[in-house]
């Protein structure tokens, strides 16, 4: 049960092949640059199609390539935070949030748009655009945006590597609540171990398109199963 | 101003207003499809429809003449079902219009369209929107500085239109003289001060549809 994910993908001479599961946890994709974490999450989202392998939540299949299993991204309950957040320029803060909620009804989809106005500390920037906002203020309008559908997953691709450090670290605290609040699964993308450390409860090591390691990061800090992964433990 | 110069000019702009609207009803969708589809062929189905860009407009007005003149291969059908063919009709400029300036709207339309952030449209999708419910809501409207600087330019260009409406739809005054047809005939018989005022009329509307396109496009880098 949880998140299920088996993916093979070979593409310009990179080959990915990994397999991994999580429970409701919050787990984070570990490693350098290049080494087929970002894929990963494109794969699991629908946005890559995958040549072989996997993808499952609880009991429900959303890719599998034995039984031709392949829904589109938008039927998929992920919720995608991109590294360059993606916010789309000609709407507002508002008209972001609610432009991802396109199903829910007309009164309902304000309703629940102005919650997360507020649960995110985003009161009376509604009708900024996203050029008018700081990067924190960003970060927050992206994963409002993807949350008010009430995903069944939240996967974010390095969504704090711009910010710099003591934003970084109260958007840590802030995902941290955002797990709890959610009670989802929630798979975080960096390449930074002390982001690692201090969000999650289980990591999941990358090295060249397969998994290295998987642990808690004290466990993997402590037993480090090669030098590529006591390197990149140590390095941070 | 005399009724045929004034029927040159209403004719030029009802030519270009409707070659145009159905520019930008083809032309969008065929500019979509080519930068955000891959399929094998493609390269060439965009040289299929820009190739009037580079081509003598005689050459392109032959190329209509074979398929939609009476003995052309669809001209000839539809004569024989209704007895009415395209030849010197105002239609016929419209369809020679069209063809000439499409490919500004394909080209620009296209760039502007493949500029637009692949991330955006990823994120729109996660957002649980349609491949439709994307195109107008996010891509579009990303693109519309390109598309309007597209739909300005071939405005422009189907008023200007000469060598294939002339092929296609001749020169019969108070039928399909067109400005540019009317200014060749003026010029032609030596009747040089209608053909000022009309040379003039043209340039000028042309040059501001030119900085109007110009004030679009560039603000799409």
């Amino acid at each position: 049960m949880g998140l299920q994910v088996s993916l093979e993908k070979k593409v310009n001479g990179f080959d990915l092949d990994i397999k991994w599961d999580i429970d409701n946890e919050l787990a984070v994709l570990f490693g350098s640059s290049g080494m087929g974490k970002s894929m990963t999450l494109q794969l699991i989202a629908g946005l890559m199609k995958p040549d072989n392998g996997r993808v499952s939540l609880d009991d429900k299949v959303y890719y599998d390539s034995s039984m031709r299993t392949d829904i589109p991204p938008q039927d998929r309950p992920f919720g995608y935070v991109f590294q360059t957040l993606a916010l789309f320029p000609h709407m507002t803060v508002i008209g972001n949030i609610l432009y991802g909620a396109p199903l829910a009804p007309e009164h309902e989809k304000m309703e629940r748009a102005m919650e997360m106005i507020s649960a995110f500390k985003l009161a009376g920037l509604e009708g900024r655009y996203p050029d008018e906002i700081s990067g924190g203020q960003k970060q927050r309008v992206a994963v409002a945006r993807a949350l008010i559908r009430w995903p069944s997953v939240l996967l974010l691709d390095e969504p704090f590597s711009s910010l710099d450090r003591p934003l970084r670290i109260e958007m840590r605290r802030f995902l941290i609540e955002v797990k709890k609040e959610f009670n989802i699964p929630v798979i975080m993308v960096t390449h930074d171990f002390d982001e690692a450390s201090a969000i999650a409860n289980k990591v999941i090591i990358y090295e060249h398109g397969r998994i290295a390691q998987t642990g808690t990061p004290d466990g993997i800090r402590k037993a480090p199963v090669n030098s590529y992964v006591e390197q990149l433990v140590r390095e941070e | 101003m005399d009724n045929a110069v004034l029927f040159s000019i209403r004719l030029s702009l009802q030519v270009a207003v409707v070659s145009t609207a159905l520019i930008v009803l083809t032309g969008l969708p065929v500019a979509y499809f080519l930068a955000r589809r891959n399929f094998s062929g493609k390269e060439l189905l965009d040289v299929l429809f820009t190739i009037p860009l580079v081509l003598p407009p005689t050459v392109t007005g032959y190329y209509l003449i074979i398929i939609f003149g009476r003995n052309g291969f669809l001209g000839k059908h539809l004569y024989l079902l209704t007895g009415w063919s395209i030849m010197f009709t105002w239609y016929a400029a419209v369809l020679a219009s069209y063809v000439v300036a499409l490919p500004l709207m394909i080209k620009t339309a296209r760039a502007a369209i493949e500029s637009v952030d692949t991330n955006l449209i990823n994120a729109s999708y996660t957002l649980g929107h349609s491949e439709l419910g994307t195109a107008l809501k996010v891509i579009l409207p990303l693109a519309k500085r390109g598309i309007v600087a597209g739909t300005v330019l071939s405005f422009a260009r189907a008023m200007g239109e000469f060598g294939a409406t002339l092929m296609l739809a001749g020169n019969l005054p108070g039928k399909t003289n067109t400005m540019p047809i009317a200014i060749y005939s003026l010029a032609g018989s030596g009747d040089w001060s209608q053909a000022h005022l009309m040379v003039v009329l043209l340039t000028v509307m042309s040059g501001i549809f030119l900085y109007i396109a110009n004030k679009y496009s560039k603000r799409i880098i």
